[in-house]
């Protein structure tokens, strides 16, 4: 039997069919980047360069003296032509480096610098993984480096190669060419050693045949790595629907992977950090998918950080007709652009062109309870009754029926009949909570501090 | 937030296409092909047999009664909503299984103008006063019932003079009243045979007085099965209900009487049809399964101690406001959640 979570789930139409066959491309250097300061989870960085500073592909740009923080590294060689608030894919602005390109694209001093990881620590391993800037490429870009420095003791590393997000293909992709797979089969190891954990698992749905295949060949001289055929259900690739797939683990509401042993990181952040800690190499450049019914060549890039939507788009054709939504992420939760000129950052996994008929939406109409968001929930919660709590401004029903443990997958949207925009409820709701709980934590530090 | 907003592509093959506008939304972008209306008439297409097998056994005026129903139960739900300036939502199929099920529960005979008046019920009373789809408390087929029951109880127990059927010359009873008051006796006298077979042949194919669309076991089995299949309705609950009451009224009056009792009536239309109706049934499965085991016990309770012969309407909408509570008591574990007791 294939492993999957127990409760909830659905199926939405893959959509992998565009890029799937489309083996890694790599375009030419653009004549310009912009390297957002903010592209991972926690505090955003400072830039360490002004305009008209000549700056070496590699060469750290910005950085922050926060604890969770992932440095930014320039993509190419040139000039620093800007630093200001520019477009991101995930905000409306935010402080970015502009470079011009010098074409010469030449490397930093010190880069790239050869390990064997064999020799190193863990320390310095972590160290290496720091300096380059790695974050999870899967979409929340939390820094590698933190999330491989467990404070609670581990004993299981998984991959997360579900892929479960339609249309992406960029880690199937990785997971199926020789180049990336040999750098996973390495980064594994490396992260296990990091860990100081005896086994791994790769988690990958079953729609994937030949990705685990290959990485089961790949890894058949490694017995403490198993390769993990997960059933093709959306949202498998969810972290805790992964751990729960691969160790029957479940972590509880609000709690994080390490409490139940575990870490997991996409298979974009493994290779990463193979580059990071045997070469050196920064974190500058990562692997998306440009796909979509409006595309007319889908393709699988590597892509610079800096690299805008639109040169993306121009390389792999253009569009094949008039898209009606252009998606940062997969269709699922990925977000909605409304300009071109937004760049590539570390956790932009797919570029998604659809057109209007691929994503019929349909108008909201009242909740007839059929309950079928219930069903599809992964998270035990009960969606439709959140969304009207939500509306209502119920703000503590929202909490007393568990909001905050909603992971915003959109299953229950994605099967809604009545086409209710249950998650945008859900978001409210999130937001009001958090800020009703900050306000009454200070209230209650202030009355301590009085006592 | 603006929805819509100004992209531009310069794409090599792309140059007509100078300016389109992008939609902003919320994630997912992506929908299943899912919808109420599907749903719906899916409803209607699933009670469609029943009905047709209605108006061939009782003849013109239960087809009288269906389209009255029907087409009274959609035009006040167009004139509600005209007036009260709310969307009209007449094509999305509610009001037509609201009317076609009101007809399928009242006796084939019933006066025309009386359909009228349980439409009124079901439709402005029971569900648009409540706010329209999905916010009735009550299924609004039963209400309309209920409503024609009370107003005009002999009207609503007057049953089709049958001629050249099984039970001939036994006009103006239903089986399950005929067992209420004149027991097994009685129920082999309406038959004209004390072979329980084909008694039960009978009541499984429908060749029996009753409501209007209640009649045919098997047409409404199969139509059952058919929602099921899609997924809109949960088996446990025709299941848990129907052998509720078989198991309580074996326990009572032996086997036989258990199967008579579970083909009679309006249990299976309303195990299938109308305790599954999602709008005033519980959310969760669990809760549907409590809800369904009540309406079975209720029917029962009813059947053997109450004054009606017949149980299954009321019981159904006692249950109807217990679904808060029960939606309220019974909810899913959430992932992760350590389940109380255990440590």
């Amino acid at each position: 039997m294939l492993n999957t979570f127990k409760r909830g789930g659905v199926h939405p139409d893959d959509g992998k069919i565009y890029a799937k066959d489309k083996a890694i491309e790599t375009p030419a250097v653009p004549a310009q980047v912009v390297i957002p300061m903010s592209q991972h989870f926690g505090a955003p960085c400072t830039p360490t360069v002004k305009v008209g500073d000549l700056v070496k592909k590699g060469q750290l740009i910005g950085t922050s003296d926060a604890f969770l923080h992932a440095d930014i590294h320039a993509s190419t060689s040139g000039k620093v032509i800007k630093v200001a608030p520019m477009p991101h894919n995930m905000m409306v602005k935010c402080m970015a480096v502009v470079i011009e390109a010098d074409g010469k694209d030449e490397w930093a001093e010190g880069i790239p610098q050869a390990h064997d990881w064999k020799q190193l620590d863990s320390k310095e391993i972590l160290e290496l993984i720091k300096k380059a800037g790695v974050v999870g490429c899967g979409g929340a870009t939390f820094p590698a480096h933190v999330k491989l420095a467990p404070n609670k003791p581990v004993d299981t590393f998984i991959v997360n190669g579900a892929e479960c997000e339609p249309y992406l293909t960029c880690d199937y992709r990785a997971m199926v060419e020789k180049e990336t797979t040999d750098k996973l089969v390495t980064g594994v190891q490396i992260c296990m050693k990091v860990l100081g954990v005896k086994k791994a698992f790769i988690g990958i749905e079953d729609n994937k045949p030949e990705a685990i295949q290959n990485l089961t060949e790949a890894f058949k001289d490694i017995p403490e790595v198993t390769v993990l055929a997960c059933k093709t259900k959306y949202p498998q690739g969810a972290e805790k629907m992964m751990i729960e797939a691969c160790t029957g683990r479940q972590v509880e509401p609000g709690g994080l992977p390490m409490n139940v042993g575990c870490v997991v990181s996409n298979v974009g952040t493994v290779i990463a950090i193979t580059d990071a800690v045997c070469q050196g190499i920064p974190f500058i450049e990562r692997l998306t998918t440009v796909t979509g019914d409006c595309i007319k060549e889908p393709k699988n890039l590597r892509l610079r950080i800096g690299t805008t939507f639109q040169e993306a788009i121009d390389y792999c054709g253009g569009f094949s007709k008039q898209p009606d939504r252009l998606i940062a992420g997969g269709p699922m939760m990925g977000l909605a652009q409304y300009q071109l000129d937004v760049p590539i950052t570390k956790g932009a996994s797919g570029i998604l062109a659809l057109s209007p008929e691929k994503c019929q939406v349909g108008e909201e109409s009242p909740c007839i309870r059929c309950g079928r968001c219930v069903e599809a929930c992964p998270m035990g919660l009960i969606p439709s009754q959140l969304s009207i709590f939500s509306s209502c401004q119920a703000w503590d029903k929202c909490m007393e029926y568990g909001v905050m443990n909603c992971v915003e997958c959109g299953s229950c949207v994605y099967t809604c009949p009545a086409k209710r925009n249950i998650v945008q409820y859900i978001r409210n709701a999130k937001g009001q909570c958090k800020a009703i709980q900050r306000v009454a934590q200070a209230k209650a530090e202030a009355q301590k501090a009085k006592n | 937030m603006s929805p819509e907003a100004k992209g531009q592509t310069n794409g090599k093959d792309a140059k007509d296409m100078q300016e389109f506008k992008l939609t902003v939304a919320s994630s997912p972008h992506v929908r299943c092909n899912e919808t109420i209306p599907k749903i719906m008439w899916n409803v209607v297409a699933a009670l469609v047999p029943a009905a047709a097998f209605g108006v061939y056994y009782f003849g013109v005026n239960a087809l009288v009664n269906i389209i009255v129903a029907i087409v009274s139960a959609v035009v006040f739900e167009f004139l509600w909503e005209k007036l009260m300036h709310k969307r009209v939502t007449i094509k999305d199929g509610s009001a037509v299984i609201t009317g076609l099920l009101l007809a399928m529960c009242c006796p084939p005979s019933l006066p025309w103008w009386m359909s009228i008046i349980g439409s009124f019920l079901a439709i402005v009373v029971c569900k648009q006063a409540m706010g329209g789809l999905g916010y009735n408390i009550f299924n609004p087929a039963h209400v309309g019932r209920a409503g024609l029951m009370v107003s005009w109880p002999i009207a609503m127990t007057t049953w089709t003079q049958l001629n050249g059927t099984v039970i001939d010359g036994v006009a103006g009873a239903t089986p399950l009243n005929v067992f209420k008051h004149g027991g097994v006796d009685a129920l082999f006298n309406l038959f004209g045979t004390n072979d329980w077979g084909s008694i039960y042949q009978s009541l499984f194919f429908g060749f029996r007085n009753g409501s209007l669309g209640e009649t045919s076991t098997v047409l409404l089995i199969l139509g059952g099965l058919w929602l099921i299949y899609k997924g809109y309705i949960n088996w446990q609950v025709p299941v848990i209900m129907i052998a509720t009451v078989g198991v309580l009224m074996g326990a009572f009056y032996g086997v036989n009487v258990a199967i008579f009792e579970m083909m009679a009536g309006g249990l299976i239309i309303g195990a299938f049809f109308m305790a599954t109706d999602m709008v005033t049934a519980p959310i969760t499965l669990k809760g549907q399964m409590i809800f369904a085991l009540g309406c079975g016990l209720i029917t029962v309770l009813i059947r053997t101690l109450g004054g009606y012969p017949e149980g299954v309407c009321y019981s159904i909408l006692l249950m109807n406001t217990l679904t808060p509570l029960i939606d309220r008591l019974v909810k899913p574990t959430v992932f992760g959640a350590v389940k109380k007791g255990a440590k």
